[in-house]
């Protein structure tokens, strides 16, 4: 039998998590029973297959709820022997910002209150180095392209060396095997140190709750991918994860009217984006600071 | 030797070269029909859309098969009027590469007719690099599934460029991104 007698030390220990647990009682009690849920649910990596079933089941019927829309929630592993890899031809982009629109439409973006895009278009004068901080985003002409003008869509670039992912304090954005750097929504915890972290600008933060309309819900969705997401949550580009695992090009490839966007696996010699890398000019962004980005920009001599 | 080993071995030999005769009539048989099916598999080599056509226009033999051939060079004025030509018009003229005589086939340099869904040849004639990256996927645009069995649909280069007038239009573009102090950001 141990020491009846508690040292100081076990005393004090005791105590505090009797208080803490007295502490939080009024805390879940006050919180609705879907975000206690929530709360208490487990990392995406440490749920086994039974817990995920759970999961999806509670959000279909959450979503079907909230948006009216029967779901398609998947949570597809990546595939074997693929690295995915993207090709962006700079010479062909007229800067229309089809794009932007089809990326926010195909991964159920907040579209107002606070507006949130994946993809930033910015426009760079000609003659100049890609230099970022002379970009603009915001420009609105008549008609594109404007003379003297580039323009260079920028997004997730999927870093194979991800500082956003080094910069996460709790594991909740991680690099999936093949490649994609994806956030699990509900375990991260709104603190913003990756948007600090990415040289790109590539992540946005949901700072209300997303304002997305019933009828303009895409209901095909991956679960580290484009399911809608709640207040406080980090989100990016994952290049369209819910379709790339099925074989189908990203939204904005396939809404691109000059073509300039281009999809493939890296690992795979016949593809495309092998295609572009073996033959034409590529340079990526900021390749100096080793982040090793996917992304691969690329220009007809 | 004796009689009979040598009417042995000849007949040995006819043996030997009856066969090799049937292996070279069963190669060449074998060759004929890999060329058949690879020049039908040739043809049909890319999935792309229907042709963009002006509506109610094709076939373009209900009005031709009962027109007379004109092949002298000049601005047309009753029909076709809206085609405005825009691609090196001083050397060419429309039946460079509308057939004369099958008005629903393109012609080829060398006097191939060819489908409207194969355009990209004829275009390939000229512009040999964009061809060869075409092909490759890299010029050009390609939507649907890239991998598995799903639909793919592989654009023809007139679906992007009009082939009297191959450069690009102006685009109206999509609305900017509303800035951080944007109304329509707040609640």
């Amino acid at each position: 039998m141990r020491n009846k007698n508690q040292t100081r030390r076990e005393f004090v220990r005791n105590l505090s998590v009797t208080a803490l647990a007295g502490a939080s009682l009024p805390l879940f009690s006050s919180c609705s029973k879907e975000e206690a849920e929530d709360f208490l649910q487990k990392h995406f990596l440490e749920m086994t297959e039974e817990e995920k079933k759970q999961v999806i089941a509670k959000l279909e019927q959450r979503y079907l709820e909230r948006y009216g829309r029967k779901f398609q929630i998947s949570t597809q592993k990546a595939l074997p022997e693929t690295l995915w890899g993207y090709g962006l031809e700079l010479s062909r982009c007229v800067g229309c910002r089809r794009c932007v629109y089809a990326c926010a439409n195909e991964n159920n973006t907040s579209r107002y209150a606070r507006q949130l895009h994946w993809i930033r278009v910015l426009r760079l004068k000609r003659g100049n180095l890609i230099n970022l901080e002379d970009s603009e985003h915001y420009y609105a002409p008549e008609t594109v392209p404007e003379k003297g003008f580039i323009y260079l869509p920028v997004q997730c670039q999927q870093c194979q060396n991800p500082p956003c992912v080094k910069a996460c304090p709790i594991h909740a954005t991680w690099q999936e095997p093949d490649g994609i750097v994806v956030v699990d929504y509900n375990w991260c915890i709104g603190c913003r140190y990756c948007i600090a972290a990415c040289p790109y600008k590539g992540r946005v933060f949901n700072w209300a709750e997303p304002n997305l309309p019933k009828d303009e819900v895409n209901p095909n969705v991956h679960y580290l991918g484009n399911r809608p997401r709640m207040k406080c949550a980090v989100e990016k580009c994952t290049f369209c994860i819910q379709r790339v695992r099925a074989g189908r090009y990203p939204a904005c490839v396939e809404a691109c009217p000059t073509g300039s966007r281009k999809f493939g696996n890296l690992l795979d010699p016949k593809s495309e984006i092998r295609y572009i890398i073996e033959r034409k000019r590529v340079f990526r962004l900021r390749e100096e600071i080793n982040t090793e980005s996917k992304f691969y920009y690329f220009f007809e001599s | 030797m004796s009689q009979a080993h040598l009417l042995k071995t000849d007949r040995l030999h006819r043996i030997v070269t009856m066969r090799k005769i049937s292996t070279i009539i069963a190669s060449v048989f074998w060759l004929g029909v890999f060329l058949i099916v690879s020049a039908r598999v040739g043809a049909q080599e890319f999935p792309v859309p229907p042709p963009p056509f002006t509506e109610g226009m094709f076939p373009c033999s209900s009005c031709h098969a009962s027109l007379e051939t004109n092949r002298k060079k000049r601005e047309l004025k009753e029909e076709h009027s809206n085609i405005k030509m825009h691609h090196a018009e001083a050397m060419r003229w429309c039946l460079d590469c509308h057939d004369a005589k099958n008005r629903d086939k393109l012609r080829l340099f060398n006097g191939e007719l060819i489908n409207f869904t194969e355009s990209y040849r004829l275009c390939g004639e000229c512009h040999g690099n964009l061809y060869r990256d075409w092909r490759a996927g890299i010029h050009g645009k390609r939507t649907g599934y890239f991998a598995g069995t799903g639909k793919r649909t592989y654009l023809l280069c007139a679906h992007c460029h009009d082939p009297h007038e191959p450069k690009f239009k102006m685009v109206i573009p999509e609305p900017p991104p509303f800035r951080p102090t944007d109304r329509r950001n707040e609640k």
